[in-house]
């Protein structure tokens, strides 16, 4: 009996073990940067009286992605304003299900941040929850529209970004087949993959696009079969805008490259430069990527609070004009013919020349 | 596309997607036909996939093309060593297994994503450079028809798998020590008159699916996704344990049912394809594996026993 009940209790030891080990990572998050932050902010200027924070979702501040472009912003934005880590200046809370949203954003309110960000199209419930009941809050989200007095919406204009990428993708494939591998059929990424279709289309018609939705963000097996097939039927490039599940079509990809090192495989990347994903000891399979300048809106946004107007109720959006979408760079892989082409396109659709379908027809 | 291009690329991409749920399940069948449930295997997995990553990383130059089988290794120490506390605590201490094996899957990814914050300083690790790739088996891969449905493109792992499969159903049905695990399993205190060592036997097979899961863990890490993070390993030691189940807790059964689910994904990703079924609308398509699963579960196996003892700890001379 006894000896049972020592097991509950180690049951028990391991269960809060495992809770310890939660806050255990999240003291570290805290801490670590201040330590580096304590030499590096010593010269910058006097500090403002503006603090900013944002709640990230379940990728995390360093996805490689939207989040982390995000973040990055933040910081900058920080840095340049004197700002400190933690209350008064900026933070960021990780959100590690959907659940936690409305806890994050709240809690961020109540430690009074003058700005709080949602990134995320997954955030909209939340900040429009939060937006009706902290009526002072001033709260921002990014990748959806809250019609709410005390919300500012940035909307980007993924298709402009995303035309680019196909015009690219058409201009170098030789088999005159290209990939498009999604993540869940949901507007932001049916943006990429409108874009993407039309770019292709003005570059050359006759060239098959290969369009597969995986339904998951997080399953890189399921990118890896998926590119495997595609690449199998002939496709050579693959543009991916599916986060985690795109991890898989880079694999792919790199196995190719390793097998043969003279196989005509490319991924675009997607939301952030992805250059480094691709590489393959001294070669590399990222042809570019579609970039989405999360950080700049994250910054226009607070600077914009701190002279007192913040946009409110307002939704800005963020196109080639903007310049809040674009190509990165390539690193020689694509050639400079190509891309006086796209800056020829790039120009068009930024004069509206061009205009560039949210939705395939 | 014709339908031998079809067999082409589901049979190659059903193994290619199975063999990390294969060493898993068969894990889960070594604990538990001993007797100890192990819904720990996910957060093994866990283990085993961070270690991998983990000691590819930082041994690369030191082992060169080898680093990725050498890392198996490491994973699958590290991740029997693990199991250890859920051996400890649910065979010697008799606590509820699935209680600690749950405790095991949070502790495993808590562990795992502390360590790459303080290593990295970030949520996730670099990319490896040393990865399992695929190869042709020479001579076999030009046989007509076979070959490339079976021997192109093979990774190492995959063999490994299936060799390891076979290997535990010798272990299990045709050796003293599987005789011994088995009958621990079914019926702990007759194998105790009979002299065998209850404690021993368990202990063993939870270290030993401990670090079948961590190679598991490895396998996928190493081969699908090069890099660690929070998503790397997303509820495929769960997969595997219904692998298990759904196989009947038989490692050929594990197999079988590991090559079925990854044969449901491939069609679910090259059903678009195929001439009447690419009409079906994608979320269709999406659903399948897990449709399939459930259908295959209620309809198609009968009903499946599982070991007798299976959850309850053993008290020496109570009835």
């Amino acid at each position: 009996m006894t000896k049972r009940k020592f097991g509950l209790g180690l049951s028990l030891v391991l269960a809060a073990g495992t809770i310890l080990g939660a806050c255990g990572s999240k003291d570290e998050e805290t801490t670590t940067p201040k330590d580096s932050e304590g030499t590096g902010s010593e010269g910058t200027t006097e500090a403002v009286d503006f603090s900013l924070a944002m709640v990230t979702d379940v990728g995390g501040v360093d996805d490689k992605s939207f989040n982390q472009s995000a973040w990055e912003g933040i910081e900058a934005f920080g840095k340049e304003n004197g700002l400190e880590k933690g209350d008064g200046g900026y933070d960021y809370l990780q959100s590690t299900s959907d659940a936690d949203y409305i806890t994050n954003i709240n809690n961020l309110v109540r430690r009074d941040f003058d700005v709080v960000y949602g990134i995320g199209f997954l955030m909209e419930e939340p900040i429009k929850t939060i937006a009706a009941q902290q009526k002072d809050a001033q709260l921002a989200i990014i990748d959806s529209i809250v019609d709410a007095p005390n919300v500012a919406s940035v909307m980007f204009k993924e298709q402009e970004g995303s035309f680019l990428a196909g015009v690219a993708a058409a201009l170098m494939s030789e088999s005159k087949q290209i990939g498009f591998v999604g993540g869940m059929e949901i507007p932001v990424i049916e943006r990429f993959e409108a874009g993407f279709l039309e770019g292709v289309k003005a570059v050359d018609p006759s060239i098959k696009v290969d369009v597969q939705y995986t339904g998951k963000f997080d399953d890189a097996a399921l990118g890896k079969t998926t590119a495997n097939r595609m690449y199998s039927s002939g496709v050579d490039i693959i543009f991916h805008a599916a986060g985690g599940t795109g991890n898989g079509v880079f694999a792919e990809a790199k196995e190719r490259k390793t097998k043969d090192a003279n196989a005509n495989v490319w991924v675009i990347g997607v939301d952030s430069d992805q250059y480094e994903e691709g590489a393959v000891g001294d070669t590399n399979v990222t042809l570019t990527s579609m970039l989405k300048k999360v950080g700049t809106a994250v910054q226009n946004i607070a600077k914009d609070a701190m002279a007192g107007n913040f946009p409110g109720g307002t939704t800005v959006t963020y196109g080639l004009a903007e310049e809040g979408v674009g190509l990165a760079d390539s690193r020689g892989a694509i050639p400079q013919d190509v891309l006086d082409q796209i800056d020829e396109f790039t120009k068009k659709i930024a004069d509206g020349e061009i205009v560039v379908p949210e939705t395939v027809e | 596309m014709s339908f031998l291009d079809v067999l082409y690329f589901i049979i190659p991409a059903a193994i290619f997607y199975a063999a990390p749920l294969i060493f898993v399940a068969i894990g889960g069948v070594f604990s538990e036909r001993s007797g100890v449930i192990n819904i720990g295997l996910e957060g093994l997995m866990v283990m085993g996939a961070f270690i991998g990553i983990l000691f590819n990383l930082m041994f690369v130059d030191t082992f060169g093309a080898m680093t990725p089988w050498v890392s198996l290794i490491a994973a699958m120490l590290v991740s029997g060593l693990f199991s250890v506390m859920h051996a400890v605590a649910s065979i010697s201490f008799r606590a509820d297994q699935t209680i600690s094996g749950v405790a095991i899957n949070m502790l495993g990814v808590a562990i795992a994503l502390f360590s790459v914050k303080m290593i990295y300083g970030k949520g996730q690790t670099d990319y490896i450079q040393e990865r399992f790739i695929r190869f042709d088996i020479p001579f076999l891969s030009d046989l007509p028809v076979i070959g490339p449905m079976l021997f192109k493109d093979v990774y190492g792992t995959s063999i490994l798998a299936i060799g390891i499969a076979v290997m535990a159903w010798f272990v299990i049905y045709k050796t003293p020590f599987g005789l011994r695990l088995r009958a621990v399993g079914e019926h702990p205190m007759a194998a105790d008159t009979m002299g065998v060592n209850v404690t021993k036997m368990r202990y063993i097979a939870v270290i030993l699916s401990g670090a079948l899961a961590g190679l598991g863990g490895a396998v996928y890490s190493q081969s699908i996704s090069g890099e660690f993070s929070h998503t790397t390993i997303n509820g495929q030691g769960f997969m595997a344990l219904a692998a298990m189940i759904f196989g009947k807790w038989h490692p050929l059964g594990a197999l079988g049912a590991a090559l079925f689910f990854g044969f449901a994904q491939a069609l679910s990703i090259i059903g678009g394809q195929i001439p009447y079924v690419k009409e079906v609308p994608t979320y269709f398509l999406h659903i399948l594996p897990y449709a399939l699963t459930i259908l295959a579960v209620a309809g198609f196996i009968g009903r499946a026993y599982a070991p007798r003892a299976s959850g309850i700890p053993y008290i020496k001379g109570k009835r």
